[in-house]
Formats: structure tokens, sequence, C-alpha cells
């Protein structure tokens, strides 16, 4: 049967039909998708961790006691799994284990732009670049097979055009694959120096092998066509190249490109005038070939950042840009992504960003979206639970200068869950005394509403121990925790100002459901009148300030005409976030 | 030759949803089919883009500037910027919608009045009423069909059995008001 897929959705069938029985992963765009899909499949065992170091060390449990098992992440969660990755590359696998990465070329909704196959050469573990959907199912199949005939786990690399396009796949029976045994084998399975160092030897052995199949491997195949330009290239560049070059070109494709195949590529290059080596991101082909002592064309004329689009390509090759329609670039205005019409988030930074004399400790969540304006409450970010461990840094060396200025921190509940809880315990280990917003939307929000260990349900929807956060906080030894709706700006306020004359760790916990989320049974009976009700501007009153509108929520706007604020009810959700800014009372809850 | 067609608008306006019955339709009627969205942040208002490819046998997912057939927006300010990426002698098809930006409701930036000239300075716009076409159909989200029927029409794809592939792709309860807002879409544009 033919289906259109995304690749995020095509690495899921591919699991499905691999026979693969685990998979864990953590929420992270673009990759989110694939542990979405695989949840819906009754065979596969799926679990959300509360990171991707747990996510990795889980799946290779799974591995080690015999089952086929897949952990998938974005880019960035690489970072934080590749300390049991790098060792896990040592011990083999027992069961196959697939390492899902989706790097971001572009930075669509992403922090830095690393790529990621860096990891695969650095750790020794094999990897492989699907070009779409299609070879997203086969090379996971492949990838299965393949790592436990020659010991080791595999590296699939994504990027987002891979996960979010969508190509027609032909999709095929399950293959259920028997649990292996596990046996006692310290030798393999406990790194110990002395065992490590053995282990060791056999990597390289095994690298060294991989080599030699990976010129033999389907998925590297040269196409002869037009010998003037030859184009090396993986992953979708390889159909960027093809719609700049069509016939015009002979290509080898690479889609096994760890370790790569050294004699292919000078076979290649032998055949063709000139070699360009498309490629997003980092030289990582292109080093290569360079080191095999081919030459080849790459990063003096392909841009080393961006995604490699036909139209980049076409316009490094030509020297010119494709023509376009020309119009007046000054009409257009900034349309950013904003804090949706009822989003919990909205009090606090409202009332945040009007603070002197602090500085906002930011982390990576909806949440983020605060450093722009109106709010403008937001410093720093760097990366999933830093906002904690980076704001006692700085608050700490305020502190040794001298200087009057107080540290903020705000992360969400499922950042806290994720590296939050480390960062935290050393803010009350070494006697800081930062201000820490744990900002609970009772789910991931960020990422398109994933459960975590705070809403009290798996991914599969079945109940489970809701981890409270404050009881978390309190064990951890914070004495200052104070749980407030952040609907309530003078609650948000006075809270603020108790914890900002502290000189020990605080915690607030504002606690309201995100306005987009499927709201729970417990979220129901725990916060009345949940989104609700709906608010509106008493005409009479209003006086045309525009105050309210700073508050930066979309259901409102400015009648010029009329020179009143308006609420546009179908939006609105009743948060009376803008009845508290308003000086005038003028807008009130609907009978 | 393959074609490229790019929906835009904001996030919300139903713009994923369309290209998803349009690429099934074009996978029934035997082409290949590309479709490339970034949609991370369609839910929070900003701005969003599918792009679909279809043809004999379809490379690059991604559209490139100047390059695609007709460009369908879903809001005026999001056709004007969509310009770059429409043929020199594409079609345009507006929506004649106006959503203001968070920039425009503090009032950091104003929405100019001038949308519409400024692109018709240089195209000629199809200007479809598909908000008001689709309330008075009964329910303004068929909007998105609506629109999705003027691409069928300038696209000449009314030969696939559009019919079929809502009924696939819609809840039940919603088909039928889908079935004529295709053919609203459709005659808006005839």
């Amino acid at each position: 049967m033919k289906k259109l897929m995304t690749g995020d959705e095509a690495i899921a069938r591919g699991a499905y039909e691999a026979g693969v029985t685990y998979a864990s992963a953590y929420p992270g765009t673009p990759s989110t998708e694939i542990l979405e899909n695989i949840s819906t499949y009754k065979e596969i065992y799926a679990e959300w961790a509360p990171n991707e170091k747990v996510a990795m060390e889980s799946a290779i449990g799974a591995s080690v006691a015999g089952l086929r098992s897949m952990v998938s992440m974005k880019h960035v969660g690489m970072n934080v799994a590749a300390d049991p990755m790098f060792t896990w590359a040592y011990m083999g696998v027992n069961g196959g284990n697939v390492i899902v990465t989706a790097d971001e070329p572009g930075m669509f909704s992403s922090q830095n732009e690393q790529d990621n196959r860096n990891y695969a050469k650095a750790s020794k573990i094999a990897m492989l670049e699907p070009s779409d959907s299609q070879e997203c199912i086969d090379m996971v199949k492949a990838a299965y097979d393949l790592g436990e005939e020659f010991d080791t786990p595999f590296i699939i690399r994504l990027t987002t055009r891979i996960c979010h396009s969508k190509t027609i796949v032909e999709l095929k029976e399950r293959k259920d694959i028997p649990a292996k045994e596990w046996e006692k084998n310290p030798a393999k399975y406990v790194c110990l120096p002395a065992m490590a160092r053995n282990m060791r030897v056999k990597l390289e052995d095994r690298m060294a092998r991989l080599a030699a199949y990976s010129e033999t491997s389907p998925f590297n195949r040269a196409e002869m066509g037009d010998t003037k330009i030859g184009v090396i290239a993986s992953g979708v560049c390889y159909y960027y190249a093809k719609e700049v070059f069509g016939d015009n070109a002979s290509y080898l494709k690479l889609g096994f490109t760890n370790p790569l195949p050294a004699g292919l590529i000078k076979d290649f290059c032998s055949k063709v005038d000139r070699v360009y080596i498309l490629e997003e991101n980092d030289p990582y082909i292109e080093n290569f070939v360079k080191q095999i002592g081919c030459e080849c064309i790459g990063k003096e004329l392909f841009p080393a950042y961006g995604e490699m689009t036909p139209d980049v390509i076409r316009a490094c090759v030509s020297g010119k840009a494709n023509s376009t329609i020309a119009f007046d670039k000054s009409k257009l205005i900034n349309r950013a992504p904003t804090f949706c019409a009822g989003c919990p988030h909205r009090g606090v930074f409202y009332r945040l960003g009007k603070r002197k004399d602090i500085m906002i400790s930011g982390d990576i969540g909806c949440y983020t979206l605060a450093a722009g304006k109106p709010y403008s409450a937001m410093d720093s970010t760097v990366c999933m639970g830093a906002s904690i461990s980076l704001g006692h840094g700085a608050q700490k060396a305020f502190n040794a200068q001298g200087v009057n200025r107080r540290v903020v921190t705000v992360l969400g509940d499922s950042t806290f869950f994720h590296t939050g809880i480390n960062s935290l315990i050393n803010t009350v280990y070494n006697n800081s005394n930062t201000v820490n917003i744990i900002l609970d939307n009772r789910i991931t929000g960020m990422t398109g509403h994933q459960e975590n260990p705070g809403t009290g349900y798996t991914v599969k929807g079945e109940e489970t121990t809701l981890i409270k956060i404050e009881d978390l906080v309190r064990a951890i030894g914070v004495k200052h925790i104070y749980v407030i709706d952040p609907n309530n700006l003078q609650e948000v306020d006075d809270t603020l100002d108790k914890c900002l004359a502290l000189d020990e760790p605080s915690v607030i916990i504002t606690r309201w459901p995100c306005v987009l989320k499927q709201f729970s049974k417990e979220d129901k009976t725990e916060f009345n009148n949940l989104f609700a009700t709906k608010n509106k501007v008493e005409e009479d009153k209003c006086i045309g300030c525009k105050l309210c509108l700073k508050a930066g929520c979309p259901a409102m706007s400015y009648d010029k005409e009329m020179k009143k604020v308006r609420i546009n009810r179908a939006q609105c959700v009743g948060c009376d976030v803008c009845t508290q800014v308003c000086p005038k009372d003028a807008i009130v809850k609907e009978d | 030759m393959t074609k490229s067609i790019l929906l835009v608008g904001v996030g919300g306006q139903g713009t994923i949803l369309a290209s998803k019955i349009l690429t099934n339709g074009l996978m029934e009627a035997g082409y290949d089919v590309k479709m490339s969205e970034i949609h991370g942040m369609s839910q929070r208002g900003g701005s969003v883009s599918s792009q679909v490819r279809y043809g004999d046998e379809v490379m690059s997912p991604v559209i490139e500037k100047g390059k695609a057939d007709i460009v369908v927006s879903f809001e005026k300010m999001e056709a004007l910027r969509a310009l770059d990426y429409l043929k020199e002698d594409g079609t345009l098809v507006v929506n004649n919608e106006e959503i203001p930006s968070m920039s425009v409701i503090t009032g950091d930036e104003t929405y100019p009045d001038d949308v519409m000239e400024e692109i018709e300075k240089h195209v000629k716009a199809k200007v479809v009423d598909a908000t008001r076409l689709a309330r008075e159909l009964g329910n303004e989200k068929a909007a998105n069909i609506i629109l999705l029927g003027t691409i069928i029409k300038a696209m000449g794809l009314e030969d696939i059995d559009w019919d079929s592939i809502l009924e696939a792709n819609i809840k039940p309860q919603f088909v039928e008001l889908n079935k004529k807002a295709l053919k609203v879409g459709m005659e808006a544009v005839a």
C-alpha cells in the first residue's frame, strides 16, 4: 500500500516493520513525531523519558536485554545523550539499537546548528543518512540487520526537511523478531578500564569491517550521466542537486556515511571533470574526500550554514540568484510567533519585564518568546535546564562584585524535569540566593503537548504516578516555595517581592495549564472555570490608552476609527490578565 | 514537468489540512508528490507555509524562490511576503483577509492600508473573499477548502475525484460542507 508520510512517520513505520519492541525519547523539534507515531503501534513499548540521556540509557538497557530498541532526539539532545553513547559504541549491541538524530540546518526551532554527523565519527558509530521517507523506512530496517551483524548501534541522521517533508512510501508487513537471550558477559557490558581496553581494540576492527561494507552498501551508489560535473551528496541535498543539475551531471549518492566509502569516492572522482560536494552544515564528506587525496569543491563555494536548497546551489554555481518579482519590502510587517491568547506565561512575563535591577536567566520552551516585544523579559538562553545554573553563576558573580542585581531564573515544568533538577541542587547546595520560577503549565508545550513526569500520564495515555514539583523542590532543600496562579498579577507581584527580599534560594511555581492542552480530568477538577469565560471591553469606559495591548494578547486589537480596544471573542478564553492591566476597569467578564 | 504550489498563511488558518487533502488527491491521481512544511510555531500566530510539488518524478521537496507556479495566500500580508517565490508569470490567489501581527497589536508597526495595491503593481492577483464565502456556507473554518478549490481550478486538476478524497480525510459531519466549499472555490476563480 502507498502512503504519503513525513520522514518522522516513516522512521516510526521503519521501526514497526523492523520488529522494534522498545522506544524511548524526549520531545524536540523536529524529532518529536517519531516517538508520537511509534506510540500508536501496539506492538512497540514506547515512553517519554525526562531527558535524552535517560532515553538513551533505557534504550541501551532494552538492547542489552535482547530487544530491538530505538531512541530519537533533536540534534542538541545528542549532547545530553553523548555520555552513554560514546561508551555504548564500545559495548556493541545484543538486540539491534538505532539512535535517531534530527538536525536543524537553518535553525527553524533550535538554538544552534550543530552537525551531528561529527558525533558518529567521534563516537565510532555507524551512520545512515536518508534522502526521503522511503529511505527512512529502508534504512531503519537495514540498520537493525546490519547492527546485529556487525555488533554496533547505528545513528540515523535526519534534517528538518527530511523529518517534516512528505514523500510517497510503500508499506510492508512487520517482521517479528524474537528477543535475543541475555547472558552475563562483563567483557562486553562492564566498561571497566581493563575490559574497555579490549573493547577499544575490537572497535577499530569493527570500523575497518564497516568501512569495507560501506563500499558495497546499496545506499552508496554512483549514477553516471554527463561527466563534466560530478556531485557527491547525502541526505536531502541529493535531491536538491538533482533539481539543479538534472541529467547534466553524474552523482555519487551517499547514504552510508560512517565510515565513508573511500574506494567508491576515488573511483567516482576519477571519472568526472569537476567534483562538487553538496552537504548542509559542516564539510563532513568534503574533509574526507580531500583527506583521501581527491580534488573537490565544497565550502569554498557553498555555504557552511543554513539550508542548501536548490536556489542556494544555483546561486553559488552560476553566481546569480533566481530572478524574482521585485516589490517594496518596506511594506512587510513582522509576524513572529507569540504567546497564545490565554497563555499562562503572559502574566508572569508582563510583570517580570517591568522589574528593574534584575537579570532574567531563561530556558528552552514557548516562554523563550518572552525575550521579544512587548515583554523584553529574558536576558539569556543557552540550553535545556541552564536557566537555574547559569542564573546561579551570574548571581554569585554579581554578589562578588557587590553589584545590587538579583537573578530570576525561569523554566518550564518539562524543562525542570529534563535537567533543571541538578541545577537546583547546585543552587541549594552552594548557598545561592536566586529566585527560581517554574512555569508549570501541566504539559510539555512547545513541542506540541507531550506528557511528562508531572502530568500523571504516559505517552500511551496510561495513568501513572504524578511527580509533584513542589514536593521535589522541598526534598532538594528549598525552604521558600510558593505555588501561585500566574493569571493573578497581584499574586505574581507580591510573590516576587517576597522572594527578592530573601537572601536564600526560593522557588515560585506558577501553576495553570497551557491553553492548547487537552485537559485531563485532574486539570478540570483542580482549575476552576478553566478557560470557560470571555472578557469584553465596556466601550463607554475605554479611553483608548492602549495600555492593555502591552500585555501582548493576540485576541486584542485597536480600532483606529472608534479609538477603542476590541477583544476577538473567538480567541478570548477569559484569562483576565487584560482586566487587571486596564487602568479604567473597562475590561470585564462577559455575563 | 514538476509543478510547484505554495500555500501560505497564519498559524491556525488551516493551510496544513488543505495541503494534506491536495497531496493525497495528487497521489491518488498517480503523480509523484512531495510536500514540505515548517510548522514548529504554527499554533502561535507565526507565518506558516506548505510547499507542494507534483509531477512524473519530483526531486526537491522545497520550492525555489521565483519558481512557484501558483501561490495561494490565506492572508494579504503573507501574499506580499510570498511574492519572492512566485514565478514572474505565475498565478496568485489572495484571500481578502487581514490578520494583525503582535507588532501591529502593540503599536510597534502599522499594517499598511495598501498591501493589495503593492501586490497588484507587480502581479494580477485573483482576490477571493474566502472567509465571507465560508461564512455564507455556515462555517468560517471552511475558508481553507474554498482556497483549495481555487488551486484545483487554477492548476486544471478538476478531473481528480476530490469528493472521495474529502470523505477520506475529513470528519463525516463536515464532508458535505467541505464538498460545497470546494465547488465555491473553483467557481470563484473560474
